[in-house]
């Protein structure tokens, strides 16, 4: 269960990784495995669904673009990418870095690349609600009259 | 007599290739590039996206680009583009309550958990025109606050502990999608907002504040508003669980509203939702406002006859591409339609005229 946990939270950082960022980061990884594709990637769109009153049944509210690809490396390691957007590349990248961290290279792409691309995120995020909090208003109250 | 045409292809080809040039305009003044558009002219892209029904800021740039910024013709080219999409699947629903929220008001809560939070709004500011955009200027950077941790629960869910509001119930059962089935009626709920969530912005601000002037009135109190954004779980079949596959600014607005009980239902509040793709807060607060109106039945309200209340009126005209495509169509050419309108009117005149004047006639 942990295991799946933990390939979840990089599939998901991978999803929403600047795309930038991720090939430069990639970029600098020295070992590239040799790899298959299973699936070449692939530009599609799935169908988000909200909630009515944000608590409620399910509704489908729109599309958004997804671009997913999927790699076996020689080693045998399957890796599946799902990335938002249109970035085939990126879709490429995240399907070997998923096929890698099932492997002994796990911790050197953590480190050169997962872990890197979290703490831009989460500082970019950080930044976005310091700025959010500085518009939270403070009531006071006037102090009508003297009695 | 009927005499098939052809021509006009050079025509064509002359004036897209004078669109181009007229896109383009002053070659001395700089070209707008995409990233430009989707960066500076965000309300505009995030528009796009709500009405084109497709959650992509690069491609909404590029269609602003393309459409010379007439936003109704860059959601046709969205729309259009979609329907090239192969469909991966459907999502998990968007978890609004674990939004993180750029904005977040309530107009019926001052002291609500997490607070008011303003966020980069146009509420407040004068509406003068600020000439210092005219000029180059670099923005002095908006001031940051330590944040407080602790959640940004939904209001009306404060409203539901007292079960003072209706509540809403959750199901497992698979909405219908507008995409894969043409719009009939009656339309259920589902249906209902999804086809509010990308109708037209002009066209559902009208019909909600029809609302507030007492066509169908069901006064609304915004018991909040928030923009912000969500992560968005997919299943994924290959992989057997669900992951993030991305992150969606959203704008969602959930409105209260009186209702005085029923033979049934003690007295309560009644909900409207808005939920829309970017910040689309005027889109949002319409939106709900026209679902509540659009719940009378299942209220066991009055129909009172008001627009608002038609699903049949309010669903078949909230799209903007449907509305444009008729509306538009009737400028290309009808020569043929025309031509036998003209013979019968001819036709006509000819006969009324021989009747009002036998003699003559003869």
């Amino acid at each position: 269960m942990h295991a799946i946990e933990e390939r979840k939270g990089w599939i998901g950082l991978l999803a929403k990784a600047p795309a930038g960022r991720l090939a430069a980061l990639w970029n600098d990884v020295a070992d590239r495995p040799a790899f298959t594709h299973l699936r070449a990637p692939e530009v599609g769109g799935a169908m988000v669904r909200g909630r009515m009153g944000g608590t409620g049944a399910p509704f489908n509210l729109g599309e958004m673009t997804v671009t997913r690809c999927s790699v076996r490396l020689d080693s045998g390691e399957v890796g599946h990418g799902y990335v938002q957007g249109r970035d085939k590349a990126k879709a490429e990248t995240a399907a070997l870095i998923d096929a890698l961290m099932q492997t002994g290279a796990a911790a050197t792409i953590r480190g050169a690349v997962l872990t890197p691309l979290q703490d831009d995120m989460t500082k970019a995020k950080a930044a976005r609600a310091e700025k959010a909090a500085a518009t939270k208003v403070d009531f006071f109250t006037m102090v009508r009259g003297e009695d | 007599m009927y005499v098939a045409v052809k021509g006009g292809e050079k025509a064509i080809d002359a004036a897209h290739a004078w669109l181009a040039e007229e896109r383009r305009g002053d070659v001395n003044v700089p070209e707008l590039s995409v990233d430009q558009i989707r960066e500076q002219m965000a309300l505009a892209v995030n528009r796009v996206m709500a009405e084109g029904s497709l959650y992509d800021p690069d491609l909404a740039a590029l269609a602003i680009k393309q459409a010379r910024g007439d936003l109704i013709e860059a959601i046709f080219l969205i729309r259009a583009y979609r329907t090239t999409l192969p469909r991966f699947g459907y999502t998990n629903p968007v978890e609004t309550e674990a939004m993180q929220c750029d904005r977040r008001i309530s107009a019926t809560f001052k002291d609500a958990p997490g607070g008011q939070v303003l966020g980069p709004t146009f509420d407040y500011t004068h509406r003068l025109l600020d000439f210092k955009l005219a000029a180059d200027g670099e923005v002095p950077e908006a001031p940051s606050r330590e944040t407080e941790a602790g959640p940004v629960p939904h209001i009306t869910e404060f409203l539901n502990q007292e079960g003072l509001i209706q509540n809403e119930v959750d199901s497992d059962t698979a909405p219908r999608d507008l995409t894969r089935e043409p719009l009939e009626l009656p339309a259920d709920r589902a249906l209902r907002l999804q086809s509010l969530t990308r109708g037209d912005e002009g066209f559902i601000l009208g019909m909600a504040y029809s609302t507030q002037r007492g066509y169908a009135r069901n006064h609304a109190f915004v018991g909040e508003l928030r923009i912000g954004t969500c992560a968005v779980e997919m299943d994924i079949p290959e992989l057997g669980f669900a992951v993030e596959i991305g992150e969606i600014e959203l704008t969602e607005c959930e409105t209260v509203n009186q209702f005085a009980g029923s033979k049934t239902e003690p007295p309560q509040f009644t909900r409207g939702y808005g939920l829309v793709f970017g910040q689309t807060e005027r889109k949002a607060i319409s939106m709900a406002l026209v679902d509540r109106a659009l719940r009378w039945k299942e209220m066991g309200e009055d129909n009172m006859g008001a627009p608002a209340q038609d699903e049949e009126f309010v669903l078949y005209h909230a799209d903007n591409i449907q509305a444009t495509g008729f509306l538009e169509h009737i400028k290309l050419p009808h020569y043929v339609d025309f031509q036998s309108e003209l013979e019968l009117v001819r036709k006509m005149r000819a006969e009324a005229q021989a009747q009002a004047m036998p003699e003559a006639a003869e």
